[in-house]
């Protein structure tokens, strides 16, 4: 299984996101962000970071960029792709999720070892976890807090799109405690909190965050 | 007047020259007056440079003479001082010794470290955002010029009294600034300090550590050898940011009601430093460069002079190459802007295009402004004519040196004759009162503002007593860190001062079962016009070598920074000391906090009333005065060794050392870090037990108290049996009865009451979900 990081100019968990797939037991593939190729991969990872700096807005200039256009086709036809918070923002930024990121509710960067209930355990990215499994993961992020108009909300809960949703305080004031959403058919999924940086027990506050890589794999053998 | 107005009226005034100051007009016109005084030059120094050049200097030269002798960028007032460092023995494990950008230390397998600890202090006065933003940029350049990988960053903060309105403009400025920068950087901050003290006041201190990574053969040099070799300037475009910085901010004292200095300070972009990371170290693997030099205090003026001065001599820059953000600058401007994210190589001609190759393909913009020339001048011309013709070592390195006057400060015999306090009236308010003072509360306000996971690495961060970092994912090989720097011992006796922080930084890495191997340091001064301040440094600079000597480790390096007051008040002397560690295998690391009931909890160490320069005389008489603990630097050697090789046997499950605040401060760390409290019993003067600041001491818990007891018996170390972990309560017999909830109420709730609460629910861990190794 081979699962492709993306590296924008200013990401900075690619690296973290390449361990977690290797610890997963997949082989983590390089994409660059310039090149519009995505080296027959299985699944896309798009990291955390500052891509561009988080100017204009973030994710905004990442989302435009020329692989996203094969991400985005890709995706279409099925393909799993995971954002992780900027990433998060730069699938949001690009239409393949739903809602915006923005500012935190107390305008502070905030680091926190983060509760999460599991309320989608069938996404290509959440099967390794049961439906209302409580996990904690770091999170970590200045725009983080996740907006949308109540009547998308109001759609998004009634479609059984909110994959994860903070539990034990909400760090940046999302609406409705929303953590991550998934797109229609579950492939694609985006959240704030970081699972790459919860792969081992000697640098994570757990190793649940492992269970998002290892549910992919299990996703391209379904498929 | 700014420096920049002096310049300006030099160069362009009607009636004065109204054109370009150029070496040919130097000559033809010697006795133009010049605006030294106003660059921060004295009389004798102007003086100097004519001797040197044999005529007055030009604009574009008195501004390059200007910053590079600042005391900020030539140590003038402490190199006499500074060369103790130098001669302690010759060690081992440095493979790069102090006067290159950083020190450079083995850590084995064929892996080196380099880090270093800077000042920022005056512009996060002025603009507590980009003056601390930058001065993290700032030292991240310095690793990254090694050709490390910078691999996480730590800070240590000192602001004015917590409750002041000044202080609540200046810390969330800085402490944003520094989590700002690093984290868009993808650096972990792993640690550091945060205190509070009135002298900071107009004073605060912003001292930002980077530690980088690299394989021994991949070290990097800054020195331009190899004549016809070019020089590249690359990263961002020179601004009209940061003119004088060094010259105006950082060696001057602030006069109570002088003019704004905002646009001295530079302004940070920390994305284009990301970039450059990446690309600089792209560029070092595929061995692009024959030296490297970053752009920080003093800008184009320090890169130049410096790489030209350690290699040949020789370097011919046309000034008009360099790409501008404002192309109103003056010469002399552009030679002293501190604009940041700026480096400086020398490349062979051959690899040039290879260079900027790497350069475009991470939009870093890379210019060829030069070259190493035959000879020993550093020339720069502008508009086809020449504006400097320098020998670069005049400024670079023989800047001016001086022997200041000290003297022992008139008041600190009877500081010292003015013995604390000894005896609590109340156990239990004491202890509350100091665990949630500013300095000795939760300090997660500030901690959740930085990453400290990015990289995934990070092993231990705050808030343990050490950073603890993998650096090789096969091997296990890691390192630790810590930096401290009491300055209420230094005010009270510098020489002993100095060498207690530098036996805590040694205790703190230890503790986590790290082998201490290398010291680095800021020291943070009051002025060195001022003979009791030059005292003050002298004798902590005496104590830091004679400390480093006692305990075997090099000085890899340091940052001075002086002029630290406000009139003629001079903050409290501030030998901040740091100290490397190395983990053979990180993860037998040890943390401070308690997770298990049921474990027997052991002091290691000997406890003395002493009270001096304590963080409860502080805090609960408001009494400075007396001697401070005393050192005992054997005592911190046996049980540095002991806690490694209880850390390599696994014998302790936890240990957390004994320092500002005493057992008292120590116990609720560890029983809140996971909500784990103790019944114990504490022998001798409560007082003396709970609050006194003895060092070389040590909290451990163990499933194995008679291993550890046989194994300290045999270093030598004192153990005292406190009791057993467990209940939700710190229980001392007979003394007093601390619930955890009202504990942790006190400790949390300081910080987020002054610099306002965050608006969303805290939340803990969920039980069952704490970490469980």
């Amino acid at each position: 299984m081979r699962i492709g990081v993306i590296t924008f100019p200013g990401s900075l968990d690619d690296v973290d996101a390449a361990r977690a797939v290797r610890l997963a037991g997949a082989e983590p593939v390089s994409l660059w962000h310039g090149d519009h190729d995505l080296k027959d991969v299985d699944a896309v990872v798009l990291p955390g970071g500052f891509s561009y700096g988080d100017y204009l807005r973030a994710g905004a200039i990442a989302a435009r960029s020329p692989l996203m256009a094969d991400v985005v086709a890709a995706a279409h036809g099925g393909l799993p792709v995971l954002g992780i918070c900027n990433g998060f923002q730069v699938l949001c930024e690009a239409g393949l999720l739903p809602g915006a990121l923005t500012r935190n509710s107390h305008l502070h960067f905030r680091n926190r070892d983060q509760g999460l209930l599991v309320e989608r355990a069938d996404t290509a990215w959440t099967t390794s976890f049961e439906q209302g499994q409580r996990i904690v993961v770091p999170v970590k992020n200045g725009e983080g807090r996740y907006v949308a108009a109540d009547a998308d909300l109001d759609r998004l809960e009634g479609e059984g799109r909110v994959v994860v949703r903070y539990v034990d305080g909400n760090p940046n004031g999302s609406s409705r405690d929303i953590a991550g959403v998934t797109s229609a058919d579950g492939r694609v999924v985006g959240l704030m909190p970081h699972p790459e940086h919860a792969v081992e027990a000697l640098t994570g506050p757990s190793t649940d965050g492992l269970g998002f890589f290892t549910s992919v794999l299990t996703a391209m053998v379904a498929a | 007047m700014s420096a920049t107005e002096g310049l300006s009226e030099l160069d362009t005034a009607p009636g004065r020259t109204n054109r370009l100051d150029t070496v040919e007009l130097a000559t033809q016109r010697p006795d133009d007056e010049q605006p030294y005084a106003e660059l921060g030059l004295k009389a004798d120094e102007y003086a100097r440079i004519r001797e040197i050049l044999g005529r007055r200097p030009t604009t574009a030269e008195l501004a390059m003479y200007s910053v590079m002798w600042s005391e900020h960028c030539s140590y003038k007032s402490s190199k006499v001082h500074l060369s103790r460092f130098g001669d302690l023995p010759k060690s081992d494990v440095l493979l790069v010794g102090m006067g290159e950008n950083a020190g450079v230390v083995d850590v084995g397998e064929g892996w080196a470290v380099t880090f270093k600890v800077e000042s920022h202090n005056h512009p996060s006065y002025v603009e507590p955002y980009q003056g601390a933003a930058t001065g993290v940029g700032g030292i991240v350049r310095d690793i990254l010029t090694m050709g490390a990988r910078p691999i996480a960053v730590m800070d240590s903060l000192r602001f004015g009294a917590a409750e002041a309105p000044d202080t609540a403009r200046v810390l969330p400025g800085v402490v944003a600034g520094v989590g700002g920068y690093g984290n868009c950087l993808g650096l972990p901050n792993i640690g550091g300090e945060l205190l509070f003290d009135e002298t900071y006041a107009g004073n605060p201190l912003v001292n930002a550590l980077c530690v980088g990574v690299l394989r021994h053969e991949e070290l990097q040099l800054a020195k331009a050898e190899g004549t016809g070799n070019k020089v590249v300037l690359f990263g961002a475009r020179t601004g009209g940011d940061g003119i004088g910085g060094v010259s105006v901010l950082a060696s001057e004292t602030f006069d109570a009601e002088g003019p704004a200095k905002r646009p001295a300070v530079q302004v940070g972009d920390p994305f284009t430093e990301k970039l450059l990371i990446e690309a600089c170290l792209e560029i070092f693997a595929a061995g692009l460069v024959t030296g490297i030099q970053d752009l920080g205090g003093a800008g184009i003026s320090c890169a130049t002079s410096e790489l030209a001065a350690a290699g040949s001599g020789g370097m011919a820059i046309d000034l008009d190459a360099v790409p501008l953000r404002d192309s109103t600058l003056t010469p002399a401007e552009i030679l002293m802007s501190e604009s940041q994210e700026r480096m400086c190589a020398i490349v062979e001609p051959a690899k040039v295009e290879d260079f900027l190759a790497v350069c475009r393909k991470w939009d870093v913009l890379a210019t060829v402004i030069g070259e190493v020339t035959d000879g020993e001048r550093l020339t720069i011309d502008w508009h086809g004519e020449r504006i400097v013709d320098v020998p670069p070592r005049t400024v670079a390195l023989e800047g001016p040196r001086y022997e200041r006057p000290m003297a022992r400060p008139a008041d600190l015999d009877a500081l010292q004759a003015d013995t604390p306090p000894s005896s609590s009236a109340d156990l239990r308010a004491d202890w509350l009162a100091v665990v949630s003072s500013p300095d000795g509360a939760d300090k997660s306000w500030v901690t959740e503002q930085y990453d400290r996971y990015v990289r995934g690495n990070t092993v231990l961060a705050q808030p343990e007593d050490a950073g603890v970092l993998r650096i090789d994912e096969t091997s296990n090989l890691g390192i630790a860190l810590s930096l401290d720097g009491n300055a209420r011992f230094a005010r009270l006796d510098p020489y002993t001062g100095a060498q207690l922080n530098l036996a805590e930084a040694y205790r703190n890495v230890a503790v986590s079962g790290a082998r201490p191997l290398a010291v680095t340091n800021c020291l943070n001064f009051g002025s060195p016009e001022n003979p009791e301040v030059m005292w003050q440094f002298a004798e902590a600079v005496r104590g830091l070598a004679d400390g480093c000597r006692e305990l075997g480790l090099p000085v890899t390096g340091g940052n001075v920074s002086l002029y630290n007051q406000t009139g003629d008040v001079a903050i409290n002397p501030t030998p901040v000391i740091g100290v490397l560690g190395v983990h053979a295998d990180v993860t037998r690391r040890v943390p401070t906090g308690w997770r298990a009931d049921g474990e027997a909890v052991l002091l290691l160490g000997e406890t003395r009333p002493e009270f001096g320069g304590s963080a409860w005389a502080a805090v609960v008489h408001g009494h400075l005065g007396g001697l401070p603990p005393r050192l005992d630097l054997a005592a911190e050697r046996s049980l540095g060794e002991l806690l490694a090789s209880l850390s390599a046997g696994g014998q302790v499950s936890s240990a957390h050392d004994l320092a500002d605040g005493g057992l008292a401060q120590a116990l609720t760390e560890s029983a809140l870090r996971y909500g784990t409290g103790a019944r114990l019993t504490v022998p001798g003067d409560p007082t003396a037990a709970l609050f006194g600041e003895s060092v070389a001491r040590v909290v451990v818990t163990t499933t194995d108290p008679a291993g550890v007891r046989a194994a300290a018996d045999a270093a030598g170390v004192p153990v005292t049996e406190l009791g057993t972990t467990g209940g939700d309560a710190l229980v001392l017999d007979g003394l007093l009865e601390l619930p955890l909830a009202e504990l942790r109420a006190a400790w949390t709730a300081t910080l987020p009451a002054l610099f306002g609460s965050p608006e969303v629910a805290v939340g803990t861990v969920p039980a069952g979900t704490v970490p469980t190794s």
